[in-house]
């Protein structure tokens, strides 16, 4: 089934066609209304007649997540207020969050490129999918609504949390889709089970899209066997607009609409580009993207890509699963976590020193977030209420800063590792 | 300014025509439903014995214990597939209430909140905030929708967080808020420490729990906004069914899609303009879910009928109160008989337990305080944490809402004689 | 071993963060000529559990049950202090070499000597690590 099958499945010479109009008609674009991409464009010595190919995509400079940080909240949004239709806001690393404007245009391009990749996961009018991840800024949940609302299933708006909660409705209102992280995928799983309930066997979920963090095969083949379900992984981040693409049912490879994402895998380093099927930093242009343009965007996830047509017939090229950070990014239950963040949050708090340490683990098969912190010796207290309040106070200010659950551990003042240089805060106990 | 003129200022034999008409789909529509098949069949009632529009009186009314039967698709009147949509709202136990929308559904509502946000003077170029929860409570996805339509700029920022909401507007430059109006009480307070101005602010959209005219007062001094009510129900399609016009003197019904009786509670008998009531609704366009004469339990009054000068017709006044015991904790509706339920399905919970409702920095919070359970005490300090939290969590799962759980012995609670009344509201009038 | 002559049985009581409960549980011991050796007061937000040595726990718990309060019997150790520098250190050292986490902890001075009162997430362990590093136990049997 394709949502779209012209497009889908065009000749791969037409479709490079395509993206090369589509290219110069955006390079034109920038050069001509950026005051950001001109200057760049000029410090780079390209003007957009010397892009005549496809491959001339190279002359152009790379964007990096600083750029959007540094143009804080919307210096390179190139719509006016009135065309404008939806912010959506990512963590940033510090004080400052990432914000994504969208016209009209970009939320309809959005909900397409999902409603192919939805249907090319065999969902249609006839399913109904649970839409678990988080709705509001976080670009995952209302991307999700749209798309599976577009392709006219029957959405069920949960959002994150309340776990049995979700599990009785999904069982009740007969889901057969669920949107959400893999892990917390798995803790449902398990959830369930100690509510007596299999989800295999008592609900009728046959599909996941699942994503927002990296996952493995092996966890695609537990997820598969244990709950009786087919599971997808969906690749996208707030800067592109949000989650876009999925696996087809053949499950070898997100498929990139090229129409709509001319992708290049880059060595890290030297950001030349890698050959098929090696490992490099996935970097996209977004050919279409009107209030917030992205070109040559450097995201930081480590994949490859292959060209082969697909076995289900789609000819646009194929990346594979996401197995790792350029940077030291941390992914908590699909939220952006930097430790920066948190050093930055504790810093305001008077009770705490500086010294803190990270702890990452999956308890219950979700993420769990520790964070290790000295109490200042003149902040402490012989009352263990006291003690909890302060540990209470700086778990809900950690909360409130990177929007995920965090605990906290208070340690005795000097008992935390220092270190010289580079701080090695973090402890990422995770097994992929 | 109208969103939709001629709808908005329909009258009279024009607007009764319409209205009927509608009436005597709904109440087509509903004979698709096994419930309302049976009902209408009972009462010997059908589509030809609705004539004019005060026959709607010969129908039968509709309760929250009714939809909690059909639960969780006996109400829908099409199949499954044509539901595009599915909320939840919460039901007077354990299981909640399932409301489904078809595509002409969701259209219906984004049109409904388009004219609630249009009338209140808001229009291209304006940016809104929408701090409601999003997901299964109607309030966020609603008033997101119509925002969209009507090409407002949507900063879909739910709830939590106060301080980024203040960065957010000062930021994107936000020129109108939906929140409760709790919340918006709370957010001009941590505006007020932070030292923000929020000078972009000029409407504030609020609804979903009972205020006063001193709240507006205040709210519109602190927040610089004009400040509007709004209401609507998630058993409609949520909220979109009345709101205040620029006159801030009751709150328009969109007449063309829901009809409003008020009926005295005990009996069930019509009121009349001015006089107070349980507000009852039929809706008139509703496909997926079509109801009959449903008991809202809210309180309010038609206004005399007299022209608004805003040219649009009915309206009710602001909601006085409740005509049963639900409680609206952080605009989130609960039952005293929710907690009951959940409460008394731990095996840790002792006889008794109380639950006390206060506000504390403008927010709601409700402290439960539960008798131990002796054959559950372990000596251990941390094992009554754990059932602590366990309380706290199950509370959350059901309600939806964070309580304050705390442990007392044995026998410290009162015992009741008769009807129990274990909820207690300190909260008094949101001033 | 016989492990069980070393377990102590304490009360824990539930009580709230209310003036007057301590009170009413020191009266109700005076009442029935119930000794208390030693007790401790773990807190947390709005409620307490008092833990307590005395010398008939059985009596103990049956007279404040009767009373109305939340009582339970909960397995400690009593270690027997040296009185001097570093006996204390001792005490921890086993322990923690073995691996043994101690919950919580409380002391009162004995006829003979200080005891340390230990709860322990493993008290066999606890008790042989003691005692085979030359250590002395309180026994149970004292408090009956």
């Amino acid at each position: 089934m394709y949502w779209d099958s012209k497009i889908e499945t065009m000749e791969r010479e037409e479709l490079e066609r395509l993206q090369y109009r589509l290219l110069k008609t955006l390079v034109y674009r920038l050069y001509s209304f950026s005051a950001f991409y001109h200057r760049r464009m000029e410090e780079a010595k390209v003007h957009p007649d010397d892009v005549k190919t496809l491959s001339d995509v190279t002359k152009l400079p790379f964007m990096f997540k600083r750029d959007l940080r540094d143009n804080y909240p919307d210096k390179l949004f190139m719509a006016t207020q009135e065309d404008l239709v939806r912010y959506h806001v990512s963590s940033g690393t510090t004080g400052k969050p990432t914000v994504v404007g969208y016209t009209a245009n970009d939320l309809e391009e959005w909900t397409v490129s999902l409603a192919r990749a939805l249907t090319s996961c065999g969902l249609g009018t006839k399913d109904v999918i649970q839409v678990s991840y988080g709705y509001g800024l976080f670009t995952g949940g209302l991307g999700l609504h749209y798309g599976a609302e577009r392709i006219g299933a029957t959405v069920i708006p949960t959002s994150v949390g309340g776990t049995e909660r979700q599990i009785e409705l999904m069982q009740d209102l007969g889901a057969t889709a669920i949107c959400c992280t893999p892990s917390y995928l798995l803790h449902m799983g398990e959830a369930a089970e100690k509510m007596g309930v299999s989800i295999k066997k008592d609900t009728k979920l046959k599909v996941g899209i699942l994503g927002a963090e990296p996952w493995t095969a092996e966890m695609r083949t537990r997820i598969q066997d244990w709950l009786g379900i087919k599971a997808y992984d969906i690749y996208g981040t707030s800067e592109l607009s949000g989650p876009l693409f999925t696996e087809c049912t053949e499950q070898n490879g997100i498929h990139i609409w090229g129409d709509f994402a001319y992708t290049e895998i880059v060595d890290p380093k030297t950001g030349e580009h890698v050959g098929d099927g090696e490992k490099g930093e996935l970097t996209m242009t977004i050919l279409k993207k009107e209030a917030l343009p992205i070109v040559r965007y450097r995201i930081g996830d480590i994949t490859g890509m292959e060209h082969e047509v697909c076995a289900c017939g789609r000819t646009h090229p194929r990346i594979t699963r996401i197995t790792g950070r350029v940077d030291d990014m941390l992914i908590i239950r699909g939220i952006n976590v930097f430790p920066s963040q948190i050093e930055h949050t504790l810093m305001g708090i008077p009770e705490v020193g500086q010294h803190f340490q990270i702890v990452v683990d999956r308890k219950h098969e979700l993420d769990a977030l520790l964070v290790r912190v000295e109490v200042k010796p003149e902040a402490f207290s012989d009352k263990i209420t006291d003690l909890m309040k302060i540990k209470e106070m700086v778990a809900h200010r950690l909360g409130a800063a990177l929007t995920v659950n965090v605990d906290v551990e208070l340690a005795e003042p000097g008992s935390l590792p220092r270190f010289e240089g580079k701080a090695k805060r973090v402890i990422d106990r995770r097994k992929m | 300014m109208f969103w939709n003129e001629r709808m908005e200022t329909l009258k009279g034999k024009d607007l009764g025509d319409l209205q009927l008409r509608r009436l005597r789909w709904t109440v087509t529509q509903a004979g698709r439903v096994p419930f309302y098949a049976r009902l209408l069949g009972d009462a010997s009632v059908g589509t030809g014995d609705i004539r004019t529009l005060q026959d709607v009186a010969k129908l039968p009314f509709t309760s929250k214990q009714d939809l909690r039967g059909g639960y969780p698709f006996g109400f829908l009147a099409v199949p499954l597939r044509e539901v595009r949509r599915i909320h939840t709202t919460s039901g007077t136990t354990g299981k909640p209430t399932v409301v489904g929308y078809t595509a002409k559904d969701l259209s219906n509502w984004a049109e409904l909140i388009a004219r609630n946000l249009t009338m209140v003077g808001l229009g291209e170029g304006d940016v809104f905030q929408n701090m409601v929860n999003y997901g299964l409570f109607t309030g966020g996805l609603g008033f997101h929708y119509g925002a969209e339509l009507m090409g407002l700029t949507v900063v879909p920022s739910a709830t939590g967080n106060t301080r980024r909401q203040i960065e957010m507007i000062e930021d994107f430059g936000v020129t109108a808020i939906h929140c409760t109006p709790s919340y918006a009480m709370h957010l001009a307070e941590v505006a007020g420490e932070m030292g923000a101005t929020l000078e972009t602010l000029k409407v504030g959209c609020f609804g979903a729990e009972p205020w006063s005219e001193a709240t507006r007062g205040e709210l519109e001094r602190r927040l610089g906004v004009s400040a509007f009510d709004s209401y609507g129900i998630s058993e409609m399609y949520g909220p979109g069914v009345a709101m205040e016009c620029p006159e801030k003197d009751g709150l328009h019904i969109w007449h063309d899609s829901y009809l409003v009786e008020i009926v005295d509670p005990a009996t069930g008998e019509a009121l009349g303009p001015g006089e107070k009531g349980e507000m009852v609704i039929t809706p008139l366009v509703k496909e997926a879910m079509p109801l009959l004469r449903y008991r809202t339990g809210d309180v309010t009054m038609l206004m005399d009928e007299e022209i608004c000068s805003c040219g649009r017709g009915q309206k009710i006044s602001r909601i006085l109160g409740r005509s049963d015991d639900m409680l609206v904790v952080r605009g989130i509706n609960v039952f005293p008989s929710q907690i009951e339920h959940v409460l008394f399905s731990l095996p840790e919970v002792g006889e008794q337990f109380m639950v006390y409702l206060d506000r504390i920095h403008q927010l709601d919070e409700m402290t439960i305080e539960v008798e131990m359970n002796r054959s559950t005490f372990s000596g251990e300090l941390r094992d009554l944490h754990r059932v602590q939290e366990k309380i706290a969590s199950a509370l959350r799962e059901t309600l939806g809402i964070r309580t304050d759980v705390k442990l007392v012995e044995p026998g410290k609670l009162p015992r009741f004689e008769g009807k129990a009344k274990r909820v207690v509201d300190r909260r008094g009038v949101l001033f | 071993m016989e492990h069980e002559r070393y377990f102590i049985k304490q009360i824990s009581v539930f009580s709230e963060n209310r003036p007057g409960r301590l009170a009413a549980i020191a009266k109700a011991m005076e009442e029935d000529g119930i000794n208390i050796f030693a007790f401790s007061i773990a807190e947390a937000d709005g409620f307490g559990v008092v833990r307590a040595l005395v010398n008939h726990p059985d009596k103990a718990y049956r007279k404040l049950t009767g009373l109305g309060f939340v009582v339970s019997f909960t397995d400690v150790i009593g270690v027997k202090m040296r009185d001097e520098p570093g006996g204390l250190y001792e005490v921890a050292r086993i322990l923690g070499e073995a691996g043994i986490n101690i919950e919580y902890s409380y002391a009162y001075s004995g006829k003979e000597a200080a005891v340390l009162i230990l709860r322990v997430d493993n008290i066999r362990s606890a008790i042989e690590k003691i005692l085979a590093h030359g250590g002395s136990l309180m026994e149970a049997a004292a408090f009956r």
